[in-house]
């Protein structure tokens, strides 16, 4: 009894007996740490299709968002013999030789909302939310129009090795020499870590060294919840426009009083829909991991394989801003 | 003379010392950094260290260590909050209540493991502040407690100013500090702390009830842990499992004994904690607009804990090498 | 403590007059035997928890990521014996690591490079000594400054990306011997040998008594300072030997590397029934306290619980494990 309650608890849902184990396959998504309210959302996802295909499916997660801390989970995965995997890596490369262990047992590994850029041949195939390589330009786009195209702006990132904020700054940084934003200027682009302290006083230390900014994208939840609220204690929302990818959740307090206009974002719910139907799909042999093969998704429409193994969840980001952000509920 | 002399000795004056030549030699780079809006960055920088640095005080100069303050923090913060976004009828402020209240209590479990089972008190707290964290993991599901469940009236405490556009947490901390002082100077308890960790069994024999004194100050303790727990709320408007609180022990550790509080107990004073604090937020302010990465935050914090540490060995010898003197 | 054990015994006799504990007594009522009680409870719960907990490769699979901090607390143990502690070796294993990798990345051959991780290592072991031995300054704090500070400059060096190892080095946990994890069989090795050390030679019981009391142990002509200058070195030369096992584990270094395993070192040799103030105890109560943890952690993980639980549970087993300790010292000591 105590077991059950437990288990419940870990997963925060309610699971389907055990006694359909046979015909269903095992899904488990490991997110980068618990706390995070970013999985909620995508792990909805997981379970509200678990619902309606055959799929068992469960959520677990280290404490920390540690490079090495997932390792022990992979492998329990593997001792549990689950069929597919489904992970958001903490680290590029230190997961290497554990997702190899779990391939080398029919495991299906699929990376979802983020990759292990740079080491794409230890997993099966990846999910991304979004094509990543139009949210540089989507991002400055979304600032230009705040700014009315006019002024020096800055960048607020996470980490200064994470690979997909790299990747979105590069966009950022080409997306600007478009003669359209010619009296736009990128400033300086520095880094809070994910961590609201850090991004706090980061954002404080751009606005004493530039006392001209007009716009900051802040490509990360963490950081741009933290220089809306550096904006909103400043007072000076009129003056600095702060926009970049958040969840609504987190942000809807600055959209409505007016610190913030508009950020993006995509849905994570769809993330999780799309990874347990293609997962299932795999198993029972109604989709192929080739690159050019398409498959269908319910409410997403058809879905092709792109290079690389790699499937964009949407082709655009979703803009969110007061008129809209109370549809949203993640 | 002698009492210019004095003052000169004094660990306070060090430590201003350093601050001042600090900011100066940042000034003199970054002119932007001698600015009033600076200061202001600063000052909101430090409240809630500096809450938890007072409690963290008073029980090392009782000769013991909190290790668990800043789960102690999470895990006060994480039930007012979640008391905030699951019944928004009860009044606010009574969020004060139950963040002080748990962490007290949870203070006082640190207290009595000390005092009942003889435990030392860092391995103790190393263990709640484990078993802290994984509380706060339970009771909450795992999930955040996001901004908009946060009342914008706790909220704005971080933002807005009763007078001179100083926000009312900073005078939160203020009125903290002197409390502290006015406790560690002016009261019998307070001094009986002193007494206490110079010379336990002396303190003893001369009537300090050792146990309830002990038990007092890992209360205190967790009590300001848990009102820093609620202004972290404030502060951030959001109160997360995971992030709220986590790794704050160092910091707050890291400022006492650059303030001077000796870890053999017995020694350390609020102006000297205070002081500390406000060095340790200068560095904190002072990296990001000198554009030092992050990444270099590590290496300065600990050099600078060693560098106090040294501070203090050397202090000590002056004093007990004029001791000497004194009685030649 | 012995004092009020002797006044609660009846009629007024001397204290020395007290009779000998029964061997099954002395046998028995030590710190090691709970923790070997606590793992066979924990091998029976984990396997009530999750049928596919109890596989021995698997637990020994899962040792391998444990066993670089394992092998750290052994010495640890003896540093705790010797009165002293360290709280910087996992940030010394990240340090040592990085200017091993980042040494080798940059062209150096490997047998310099991996020379320059164990300096590395030692070079941070004679500092922490440095500091508490001729400085005289607390152990815990000056190792609380230097898991900082060791950990911040292997962040500067490798800032926040990760460095890659050659192919051929990666992979010390796939070696097998006798069906054995290489990890695993460096450390029971190394606890037969520190063990042996610890328990059997003079210098072994020379660690106790300068625990015990070390004014007493340097007055009774023991080099004291030498041997605590020893235990640093040795306790920084095998965290950076841990390091690179870890770097090989992972095929990868990071900054990050073994970040919080200093909690798990100390709890490792707390629940082995170390004293935390010095004197007393074992390498095997260590020894058996690893398997422990490893056997709570990898029982709770293969049942999919909560990390949080994991948390807590590791939490009250310290406490627990420590108001244990200290009571049958209590009733043993004479």
């Amino acid at each position: 009894m105590l077991k059950k309650s437990l288990i419940a608890l870990a997963t925060g849902l309610a699971l389907s007996t055990a006694a359909f184990a046979q015909d269903k396959i095992d899904i488990v998504f490991i997110g980068k740490n618990t706390g995070n309210p970013y999985f909620d959302s995508l792990t909805k996802g997981f379970v509200e299709a678990c619902e309606k295909i055959a799929c068992n499916f469960e959520f677990v997660a280290p404490a920390t968002a540690e490079a090495t801390s997932q390792i022990p989970f992979i492998e329990a995965q593997i001792q549990r013999g689950v069929d597919v995997i489904a992970i958001s890596p903490n680290s590029p490369d230190a997961l290497n030789q554990v997702f190899d262990a779990a391939r080398a047992k029919g495991i299906i590994v699929m990376t979802v909302n983020g990759d292990i850029t740079g080491n794409e041949s230890h997993r099966d195939l990846t999910i991304l939310p979004t094509d990543f390589t139009k949210v540089g330009a989507d991002q400055v786009e979304m600032v230009g129009s705040l700014i009315g195209y006019e002024g020096e702006i800055a960048i607020l990132s996470a980490t200064t090795e994470a690979p997909d904020q790299n990747f979105w700054i590069k966009g950022m940084n080409e997306a600007i020499k478009d003669p359209k934003y010619a009296k736009m200027k990128l400033v300086a682009t520095v880094y809070g870590d994910d961590q609201p302290e850090k991004s706090t006083t980061e954002m404080e230390a751009l606005l004493s060294n530039y006392p001209d900014l007009k716009g900051v994208i802040a490509p990360t939840t963490v950081g741009v919840a933290a220089a809306a609220q550096v904006v909103q204690s400043r007072g000076i929302a009129d003056k600095v426009k702060v926009t970049g990818l958040g969840l609504p959740s987190e942000m809807r307090d600055f959209v409505k009083d007016g610190t913030v206009e508009a950020f993006q974002l995509w849905s994570p719910y769809n993330e999780g829909w799309l990874a347990a139907h293609l997962a299932v799909d795999l198993k029972a042999g109604k989709a192929k991991n080739e690159v050019g093969s398409t498959f269908e998704v319910p409410n997403l429409g058809t879905i092709t394989i792109n290079e690389g193994n790699s499937i964009n969840t949407q082709s655009a980001l979703t803009t969110f801003n007061a008129e809209n952000i109370d549809q949203f509920d993640f | 003379m002698n009492i210019v002399r004095s003052i000169l000795v004094r660990r306070e004056t060090g430590i201003a010392v350093m601050i001042v030549l600090l900011c100066l030699a940042v000034g003199l780079y970054k002119p932007q950094f001698l600015t009033l809006n600076q200061l202001r960055v600063i000052l909101l920088l430090v409240p809630l260290i500096m809450i938890v640095a007072m409690g963290q005080m008073l029980v090392l100069v009782a000769r013991h260590v909190d290790l668990s303050v800043g789960s102690m923090l999470g895990l006060s913060a994480m039930l007012a909050g979640m008391m905030f976004r699951d019944m928004p009828y009860i009044p606010w402020p009574v969020g004060f209540i139950v963040a002080i209240g748990a962490g007290a209590l949870l203070g006082l479990i640190n207290g009595a493991l000390v005092t009942v089972f003889k435990l030392p008190a860092i391995i103790v707290t190393l263990g709640t502040l484990n078993l802290y964290r994984g509380l706060t993991f339970i009771v909450s599901d795992a999930r955040q407690v996001d901004r908009q469940f946060v009342p914008s009236a706790l909220k704005s405490m971080s933002q807005t100013s009763p007078i001179l556009g100083i926000p009312w947490i900073i005078f939160m901390a203020l009125g903290i500090v002197l409390l502290a002082w006015w406790f560690t100077r002016h009261t019998i308890v307070g001094r009986q702390i002193y007494a206490l960790g110079s010379n336990p069994s002396a303190a003893e024999l001369r009537g300090v009830k050792v146990n309830q004194i002990t038990l007092l100050v890992f209360t205190i303790s967790g009590a300001l842990s848990g009102l820093a727990g609620i202004m972290y709320a404030s502060r951030w408007g959001f109160v997360n499992p995971s992030n709220t609180g986590a790794g704050f022990e160092f910091q707050v550790i890291a400022a006492v004994v650059i303030g001077g509080v000796s870890i053999n107990g017995g020694v350390g004073t609020v102006p000297g904690v205070m002081l500390g604090v406000l060095l340790l937020g200068c560095v904190a302010a002072a990296l990001p607009l000198l554009g030092i990465p992050g990444t270099a935050q590590g290496a300065i914090y600990g050099a600078i804990i060693l560098v106090a540490l040294l501070i203090d060995r050397s202090v000590r010898q002056q004093g007990i090498a004029s001791l000497k003197v004194a009685r030649a | 403590m012995s004092t009020t054990e002797a006044s609660a015994t009846p009629s007024t006799a001397v204290q020395d007059a007290a009779p000998a504990r029964p061997f099954w007594h002395v046998a028995l009522v030590r710190p090691e035997t709970m923790t070997l009680v606590l793992l066979i409870a924990a091998i029976v719960v984990a396997s009530y928890l999750s049928p596919y907990f109890l596989d021995l490769g698997y637990i020994l699979r899962s040792f391998t990521l444990s066993a670089e901090f394992a092998l750290v607390a052994l010495v640890l143990t003896m540093v705790i014996i010797a009165g002293e502690i360290d709280l910087s070796p996992a940030s010394n294993m990240a340090l040592s690591a990085c200017l091993f990798a980042w040494a080798q990345a940059s062209g150096i051959p490997m047998p310099i490079a991996i020379a320059i991780g164990l300096l590395a290592g030692l070079a941070m072991g004679a500092l922490n000594a440095f500091m508490v031995i001729a400085l005289q300054l607390p152990s815990i704090i000056v190792t609380i400054g230097t898991l900082t500070l060791y950990r911040g400059l292997a962040q500067i060096i490798a800032g926040d990306k990760s460095i890659r190892v050659p192919d051929w080095f990666i992979g010390i946990d796939k070696v097998m011997v006798l069906g054995i994890p290489v990890p695993v069989v460096i450390f029971i090795v190394a606890a037969l040998v520190l063990g042996l050390i610890l328990a059997g030679t003079i210098f072994g019981r020379q660690i106790y008594q300068i625990g015990t009391n070390e004014v007493a142990a340097r007055y009774s002509g023991i080099r004291t300072r030498r041997i605590k200058l020893i235990l640093f070195l040795l306790i920084g030369l095998v965290s950076a030997v841990a390091g690179m096992m870890t770097a090989s584990r992972l095929g990868s270094v990071r900054y990050d590397l073994g970040l919080g395993g200093e909690l798990q070192m100390v709890l490792m040799a707390m629940l082995g029934g170390t004293a935390i103030f010095g004197g007393r105890g074992t390498i095997l109560g260590t020894f058996l306290a690893a398997w422990l943890l490893v056997v709570v952690s990898t029982g709770m993980t293969v049942a999919n619980l909560l990390p949080a639980i994991q948390l807590t549970v590791l939490g009250v087993l310290l406490i627990v494990a420590i108001i244990a300790t200290n009571f049958i010292y209590s009733r043993t000591q004479r």
